[in-house]
């Protein structure tokens, strides 16, 4: 005997019937439309005509209008009970209809089979008579087909299925449902609700976000993080709403949730990276495998725009600080003047195309493991143009000059990290006399944009820099101390992304670096 | 009708009253710097004018680690514990 789920459903006259029960109870789940549920139905309707008067001998139809034309079709005089929102099928868990449970106790199943094999519909005729002790239902079953094969449940129809399984008690789904009245645009309530970065959202249905959760092995209920300012905890179930809003397919979800660990870690510090006047946001760089598998793109184009994954996986990782952590503009977010890299900023490094080791490999991890690492920038890209440049060295000084243009050209010894995205064309510059690897490129870098610190205090061309003050305590010796961009080549970070063509690389420039602000932060993204 | 899942943390916010106004001055007033550029010239200016208007008043400074992170748990705790008022030297 087999435990079979328990129901309340109408038949046609309204009348409520429900299982377990008190007596001996045939189920039946039929659909209209399925040739095979035709055949069924006049049998059920002879067991019903034989066994009805001492057990329940019901038809449970998958559609409303079906239960009518059943009706009429086939003269039924049987319950038939209406199950067309489909809940009891999808407890049940058939696959096939007909299906039929025998339960003669009237709560468990003692028999059960899908489809049509008419020397199963036989026994269970013998069977029932059996235990009901009276006759076996009469009928001419020379006229029946020996075999016919069943139809799909329609509890199984794909969008209906994740429905379902959103509504079931056992569902993945714990977050707070929100009904838009129909008269309502889902769109514009969204935007009323304050969940949107200003562009239009993908209405996080359940069937969405379930399909959504499909991307990842994890737990829905299982907390990542607490996300700052609000501290809310950011699950995997909250992580995927706001992935879906985003316009993520399933199969990017571990990306987000990555990421999402990263810029949640202390190092990191999200609270500060999006509180910060100066406007700082994460830059994503994806490394590895998955790159392929989810088709980003790292080559022409890779900071822009035309890729899903690249801007629908930054969008995820900064919808889910707004709504799950709740730094809003205005609220916690302070920026002066922001950047579009508040909307999203990820792209993947080309590898292939690179001469060094790629950036994950460069922080610890294998070639094969695909990860991601979060950088706080406050601007970027900022291209740095060199169409004349044909030696090494010359291509590696101009990268140097460009980067001497962070924050402020006059601002040296900065303990603060950049990100370089070198293109493809500068890159075949660096490499044409041999390997330039990027010790050598960071050490060329810091020599070109060496300054005397006399260039850096402030004077009547600019106030920035080193005070008036603190130069007068200084002798002329110690001023033509001479000190480079940054405070060490460790600072500078590199990848290689961007079309075989145009001699045109990037810098993204940082924010606080180090403890007190934010450090970069590299996180595996989970293989699927 | 459409249904749609709370993309937030769904945490309302808890509304907090002011503490009632006495009118005075009076017990250990804190001034926390939050590490912000100049907020301490701002503070010393303030305790400086306090003691001279106040002197009954007692003073006492804190600072937090750094203005980019939320203030430690332990810090919060403390000047709760000590502090009948503080003034906070937000922003630069």
């Amino acid at each position: 005997m087999t435990d079979i789920p328990g129901f309340e459903l109408k038949d046609l006259d309204g009348e409520t019937r429900a299982f377990p029960s008190s007596g001996p109870s045939l189920l039946v789940f039929v659909k209209e439309d399925c040739e095979t549920c035709n055949v069924a139905a006049p049998v059920v309707e002879a067991f019903f005509q034989a066994f009805g008067k001492a057990a329940n001998v019901w038809m449970i139809s998958q559609t409303s209008d079906g239960s009518l034309v059943l009706k009429d079709r086939h003269s039924l005089s049987l319950p038939i009970l209406d199950d067309a929102v489909l809940k009891t099928s999808f407890a049940f868990d058939f696959n096939i209809v007909p299906a039929l449970y025998w339960c003669p106790d009237g709560q468990s199943s003692d028999l059960m089979f899908e489809g049509f094999v008419k020397s199963e519909w036989q026994d269970v005729n013998e069977k029932i008579a059996a235990t009901l002790k009276a006759d076996a239902a009469a009928l001419d079953w020379d006229a029946l087909p020996d075999w016919r094969p069943g139809c799909g449940s329609k509890h199984l129809d794909p969008e209906i299925h994740d429905k379902l399984r959103a509504d079931a008690e056992d569902s993945p789904i714990r977050a707070r449902k929100i009904e838009v009245a129909s008269a309502d645009d889902v769109a514009e309530f969204m935007f009323d609700q304050g969940f949107s970065d200003g562009l239009p959202l993908v209405p996080p249905t359940p069937e969405r976000v379930l399909r959504m959760l499909g991307g990842t092995r994890r737990s829905s209920k299982e907390i990542v993080a607490e996300m700052p300012p609000n501290m809310g905890d950011a699950t995997i179930e909250k992580i995927a709403i706001n992935a879906v809003m985003a316009g993520c397919k399933p199969e990017y979800l571990p990306v987000v949730i990555a990421a999402i660990e990263a810029v949640c870690t202390d190092e990191f510090n999200i609270h500060g990276v999006m509180a910060t006047t100066m406007g700082a946001s994460p830059v994503l760089v994806v490394n590895g495998p998955i790159r392929d598998r989810i088709s980003m793109n790292s080559g022409l184009m890779a900071l822009g725009t035309g890729n899903r994954a690249n801007a629908t996986i930054g969008r995820a990782v900064r919808l889910a600080i707004r709504n799950i952590g709740g730094s809003k503009p205005g609220g916690t977010d302070r920026s002066t003047l922001g950047s579009p890299m508040k909307f999203t900023m990820c792209f993947a490094e080309w590898e292939e195309r690179s001469p060094w080791d790629p950036l994950h490999v460069e922080r610890g991890f294998e070639p094969g493991d695909s990860v991601v690492t979060a950088f706080a920038m406050t601007s970027g890209p900022s291209h740095i143009v060199d169409q004349e440049s044909r030696a090494p060295d010359e291509i590696a000084g101009t990268l140097g000059l460009g980067l001497e243009a962070m924050f402020l050209p006059k601002y040296h010894m900065m303990p603060v990290d950049a990100l370089l995205v070198v293109c493809p064309e500068h890159v075949d510059t660096l490499m044409r006399d041999g390997p330039y690897d990027k010790s050598r490129l960071r050490d060329r870098i810091q020599t070109v944009t060496t300054r005397p610190l006399r260039s850096m205090v402030a004077d009547d061309i600019s106030g920035a820099g080193m005070t008036r003050q603190a130069a007068a305590k200084l002798s002329d010796e110690q001023l033509d101390k001479c000190v480079p961009k940054f405070a060490s080549g460790d600072y500078i970070h590199m990848v290689v992304a961007g079309s075989d063509a145009g001699k045109f690389s990037s810098a993204f420039h940082g924010w606080v670096t180090g403890a007190m602000g934010s450090q970069s932060v590299s996180r595996k993204i989970e293989e699927t | 009708m459409t249904i749609i899942l709370d993309p937030t943390d769904e945490a309302d916010p808890v509304s907090r009253q002011i503490t009632p106004r006495s009118g005075q001055v009076s017990g250990v007033v804190g001034l926390m710097d939050i590490r912000k550029p100049r907020g301490d010239v701002l503070l010393d200016e303030l305790e400086r004018l306090l003691s001279e208007r106040m002197p009954a008043v007692e003073i006492r400074r804190y600072a937090k680690p750094t203005f980019t992170k939320p203030c430690p748990d332990d810090l919060r705790a403390q000047m709760k514990a000590e502090c009948d008022f503080v003034v906070e030297g937000l922003a630069d």
